[in-house]
């Protein structure tokens, strides 16, 4: 089997709040191989959201190692991992997160506006490369809109297609059906089916068994570690009820 | 990274930002627009005036010297009474004779009279005691008849000359010269008629009538110890300060003074007038520096307020900044970028409302601001200023927003 471009190793993230310790993570073991399509699930507090940071490279680990497409990126500082961000990994968050001022396009834009080494004609490539980001996303007749003219579908389809535009090893999806209705999720979920279906590794964060059913594999956390790492059918079939059972027993 | 196209973005992307915010962007930049208008009016008014008077002084040729009595500083009143320290015609007559190195000097003196003519009576007419050569030192030459000679003032003959506005006032024929005027009751020949200066160095508007009469003449309508200076003509404006020493080297031997008595007199070049007016100008181009630091420190101040109210508001967006890869030194150059943006726009207002004073001050009649403009490096300055207080107040607010956490940003309501 190829190397995974994910894998992290014994990794814990402690936190400090005021005199408190919390053990976010106390120890997880994870590995990702390209062309997965991943559900991270688990009740509030399982962390599953530092998880999701730490294999965001929005934050760092306490301890434990994490190999990112071969590289050790655990130990790299802010700038370092802004740029790992930016070359590796694409999110979409629940609540969209685009910038009100600007137009869909220029939204799309924004992470190639961090780019480095790139000269005078970069402004116009990128143009090219958001106006294809949003066509894939079936947005192609809204590029000029702005947030508060798109619904909350098309304000998804925006958020994936930034993404997206950077050509990322992982998409990383933070409970991307949140805020949505039934239909969009419907719409949404689809999307990601297809985005993942193009080759691309796709990393779900959800609290909903339907979501995840979506994806091919479903790791469960909770209390800081790893409960479950089954593949979607059988992670179904044994329900998250009886999971909870055979971890209390 | 942040190559040229990214500097270019951010510009464009605080332009938005202000331009989406005019109201509080025109609040905000308030104390910079009033900080930089000011200055640049202030600049303006005085490179007006500046131009203006040196303009004048050079019309007025930089070889004139005046003498004027003057009591020296720190000694008893009675030690040194008027008779003592006034100027007297002898001594205008000893400064002529003696002092080679000046091309001529005439006396003044200043008083008013009633003035008559067969149509006219005119009361308070300044008239004026001279010496031919007042038609060198003070510029002024007849445009009819003829000028002052020395035979008027040796044989100090009832003559006069009068300005064009006396003509009129005095309802005089066009050509006045053979006419008699009646000036303190006694009866004087017109015999020239010269130009009025309408504007003189000292700020007076002299748009009035003037009579001129030979000097030894003024002793019969004043007192006897009446009050008089002279203006003295140096060769050339190089020999002025030449002149000035061997002036006052000729008039205290005429006075008998020792080497170590003080001056009863003062002799001033007009080169030190300019001197003078120089540093007063340079004195108030500092005080309005002063006042410009302190409203670009209080501007400053409302633009690093605004900034940390910015980076506050748009903590989400910084942490999304963040999550899609932009480093702390690109979020740092951002929001410097938004403050000195900021400022510049607030500068450009302040330049544009200043030279706006500039022009309606210049088009004000009578002001003789007609020279008001304001010079390309008081432009250049107010930018750089305003620059300046864009990076210095805008850098506190921009290094809190490339600290910020992208998680906890991403979480911020």
């Amino acid at each position: 089997m190829a190397e995974p471009i994910i894998e992290v190793r014994g990794v814990t993230k402690v936190y400090h709040v005021g005199v408190e310790v919390i053990h976010a993570l106390r120890g997880v073991d994870l590995a990702v191989h390209a062309g997965e399509m991943v559900a991270i699930m688990g009740s509030s507090g399982s962390g599953k959201s530092t998880l999701m940071n730490t294999l965001g490279c929005l934050d760092r680990p306490t301890a434990g190692t994490y190999h990112l497409g071969g590289r050790e990126v655990s130990g790299l500082d802010a700038a370092e991992l802004s740029q790992v961000r930016n070359q590796e990994i694409g999110f979409v968050f629940q609540s969209f997160e685009l910038l009100p001022r600007l137009t869909a396009l220029e939204n799309v834009e924004l992470p190639l506006l961090y780019a480095r080494g790139k000269g005078w004609g970069w402004a116009r490539q990128r143009r090219k490369l958001a106006e294809e980001a949003l066509q894939r996303v079936g947005l192609g007749k809204r590029m000029d809109h702005r947030p508060n003219q798109l619904s909350g579908g098309q304000k998804q389809r925006v958020a994936i297609a930034r993404a997206l535009i950077a050509k990322p090893r992982i998409l990383m999806a933070d409970e991307p059906t949140g805020n949505l209705d039934t239909t969009t999720t419907e719409e949404i979920l689809a999307l990601f089916a297809q985005i993942h279906a193009q080759g691309q590794t796709v990393l779900m964060v959800t609290h909903e068994n339907d979501v995840a059913a979506h994806c091919e594999r479903v790791v469960r956390l909770r209390d800081g570690l790893v409960l479950s790492d089954l593949p979607a059918e059988q992670d179904a079939a044994v329900g998250p009820l009886a999971l909870a059972r055979r971890s209390a027993a | 990274m942040l190559n040229p196209l990214f500097y270019y973005e951010n510009v464009r992307l605080a332009l938005r930002q202000i331009w989406a915010n005019k109201l509080r962007s025109i609040l905000t930049a308030l104390g910079i627009i009033v900080g930089v208008a000011s200055t640049t009016a202030v600049i303006a008014a005085l490179t007006g005036l500046k131009t203006k008077v040196l303009s004048e002084f050079e019309t007025f040729g930089a070889a004139r010297l005046y003498v004027w009595p003057s009591r020296p500083d720190g000694v008893p009143k009675n030690l040194f009474p008027w008779e003592k320290i006034r100027l007297k015609s002898e001594e205008a007559i000893a400064l002529r004779d003696q002092c080679t190195s000046l091309k001529g000097l005439t006396p003044i003196s200043e008083t008013s009279l009633s003035v008559q003519s067969d149509a006219e009576q005119l009361d308070g007419v300044s008239v004026t005691g001279i010496w031919p050569a007042w038609h060198a030192t003070e510029n002024r030459q007849v445009i009819m008849g003829r000028p002052f000679s020395d035979q008027d003032i040796v044989n100090e003959r009832q003559v006069c000359l009068i300005n064009d506005l006396a003509v009129r006032d005095l309802q005089l024929p066009r050509d006045p010269v053979g006419q008699h005027l009646l000036i303190g009751g006694r009866r004087f020949l017109v015999v020239g008629v010269v130009e009025t200066i309408t504007e003189r160095m000292t700020g007076f508007n002299t748009i009035s009538a003037e009579v001129f009469i030979p000097f030894p003449l003024m002793g019969k309508f004043q007192d006897r110890d009446f009050f008089m200076r002279f203006v003295a003509l140096a060769k050339s404006p190089e020999e002025a300060q030449d002149a000035s020493a061997e002036m006052t080297r000729v008039l205290r031997k005429v006075r008998g003074l020792g080497t170590g008595d003080p001056d009863t007199f003062r002799v001033q070049a007009i080169d030190q007038f300019i001197d003078q007016f120089k540093s007063i100008a340079s004195g108030i181009t500092a005080v309005a520096g002063g006042i410009v630091g302190i409203s670009l420190l209080v501007g400053g101040i409302g633009i690093m307020n605004i900034m940390l109210v910015s980076v506050s508001e748009r903590t989400r967006e910084i942490g999304l900044r963040k999550a899609v890869g932009a480093t702390p030194s690109a979020i740092l150059l951002q929001f410097l970028l938004e403050a000195v943006t900021l400022c510049l726009v607030g500068g450009l207002v302040g330049v544009l409302i200043g030279q706006a004073f500039a022009l309606a001050v210049s088009s004000i009649p009578g002001a003789k601001m007609e020279n008001a403009s304001v010079p390309a490096w008081a432009v250049a300055l107010a930018f750089v200023f305003s620059a300046g207080v864009g990076v210095v107040f805008g850098m506190f607010p921009a290094i809190k927003a490339s600290r910020l956490d992208p998680i906890e940003a991403l979480r911020h309501e």
